[in-house]
């Protein structure tokens, strides 16, 4: 296909969406419980959790936008090994998304 | 009579051994802590590339599965799925397909102690920063793996081996990581690497959210040939823009790959259609002194110019969009690509 042609279609998509997500405003949110915390630290813990993430996770790609509390420290043990995380980190992390 | 018995007791002891496997399976789920039930995670895209005015159509899946056992050892296993259609060529009109199922990795990591992992398996090779962190389709900003992605990684970009990582110290003002690994050769096709060994040590600055790091690895095998490299993350604080670059140097090639990219979450409060958008830039240098089958790079020496403009959608979609002006002395060519990549992460059971 021409390379144009695909660039209508992109271009197309988006202008599509556009107005959608315009009329939607912001993406609407899960239930606390359920997505990693990104809100203003409230005490010591997690703020380094909060410090811990931005530092290692948010470097290389968005957060989650939500998922089960049942997994997030499978996501840690995860995380451990990719951003080599030590011990400390990971349990700031975990208090962070799970405060 | 003493068959029938013996058939008997055969029949009971297997019954037995179910129960006792059914129970210890059972136990086993029941006695995972709440926050450790195993996950499916991965991202699955459509993605077309038109390169010298021919375009490729490719739908992919790349799953990832992440099951702890125990308080100790983690599992974790990533696949590429794809199926690629291309114009056929040689004068024929229609496209044909290529199918590819390849497992990037299968490891257990278990936790030595608090400042170490022992990895056994099949891994990703440590080398530079695009391998470990990048690679993955709903993570990586183009496309397309920078050009010297091959050196180092030794071709295969896994190892099959041990591997030992983890935080050497970390600290507010500093953190200092570290991977070393040994790769035996493996000809098995999914499974397959070059002997090899060696590492990669990384030091962050928090302060200044700067990284550097070098990795230095052997192939063990053949030419035994070094492989090096650095390379240099940094965000500068209160700002979106991020800077990411990596060098890398073999026997007879070296290359370099620069990276920026700037997310425009002030435009909007960090929701809005606008700061949704981050265009990127990302510059490609290949030197080559003499030909050499062990490294990847182009056969001549090679400038590329990406530009880029993602979209990060909610509801874990992304859009990347780039266009590239590949320059050398074999010829100069547009690469354009897209990609629509969706992300999941989901629970294997809803646990307790």
């Amino acid at each position: 296909m021409n390379p144009r042609i695909c660039f209508v279609i992109v271009a197309g998509t988006f202008a599509a969406l556009l107005p959608l997500m315009a009329q939607k405003g912001r993406a609407p949110k899960a239930p606390p419980a359920r997505v990693a915390n990104t809100q203003p630290a409230h005490d010591d813990d997690s703020a380094q959790g909060q410090r811990v993430f931005k530092q290692n996770c948010a470097r290389c790609h968005d957060a989650p936008q939500g998922f089960p509390p049942q997994i997030s420290g499978t996501v840690l043990r995860h995380m451990r090994v990719r951003a080599n995380l030590s011990a400390s980190d990971e349990k700031a992390l975990l208090h962070f998304m799970n405060p | 009579m003493f068959r029938l018995r013996s058939s008997q007791r055969e029949l009971s002891s297997r019954r037995c051994i179910r129960i006792l496997a059914g129970a210890t399976l059972l136990s086993l789920v029941h006695a995972i802590p709440a926050q450790d039930v195993p996950l499916i995670s991965g991202g699955a895209g459509f993605v077309t590339s038109t390169n010298g005015g021919n375009t490729t159509y490719i739908p992919v899946i790349s799953p990832l599965l992440a099951a702890p056992i125990g308080s100790h050892i983690l599992v974790e296993s990533r696949a590429t799925i794809l199926d690629a259609f291309f114009p056929k060529g040689g004068g024929q009109t229609g496209y044909t397909h290529d199918s590819f199922l390849g497992l990037d990795f299968l490891q257990a990591d278990i936790t030595a102690n608090r400042h170490m992992t022992f990895v056994a398996g099949q891994f990703l090779t440590p080398f530079g920063t695009y391998n470990e962190r990048l690679s993955p389709i709903w993570i990586s900003n183009f496309e397309n793996a920078p050009l010297i992605y091959g050196l180092g990684t030794m071709g295969t970009a896994h190892s099959v081996g041990g591997m030992l990582r983890g935080s050497a110290a970390s600290t507010q003002s500093v953190n200092l990581d570290y991977a070393a690994y040994f790769s035996a050769a493996s000809t098995n096709e999914q499974l397959n690497a070059e002997r090899s060994a060696g590492g990669r040590a990384s030091l962050y600055i928090p302060a200044a959210q700067l990284e550097i790091g070098a990795s230095f690895n052997r192939l063990l095998q053949g030419t035994r040939e070094n492989f090096s490299g650095i390379h240099v993350w940094w965000e500068p604080a209160n700002s979106s823009f991020r800077l990411r670059s990596e060098f890398a140097r073999a026997a007879h090639a070296r290359g370099y790959w620069i990276e920026g990219g700037y997310r425009l979450d002030r435009f909007g409060g960090g929701q809005g259609v606008l700061s949704r958008f981050e265009p990127l830039f990302r510059m490609q240098q290949t030197f080559r002194s003499q030909p050499d089958a062990n490294d990847t790079l182009p056969s001549v020496d090679t400038k590329q110019a990406d530009f880029g403009l993602d979209y990060h959608m909610p509801h874990e979609l992304r859009i990347n969009t780039s266009y590239s002006r590949e320059f050398s002395s074999s010829g100069n060519r547009n690469i354009w690509q897209t990609g629509i990549i969706y992300r999941f992460l989901i629970p294997t059971w809803r646990g307790k």
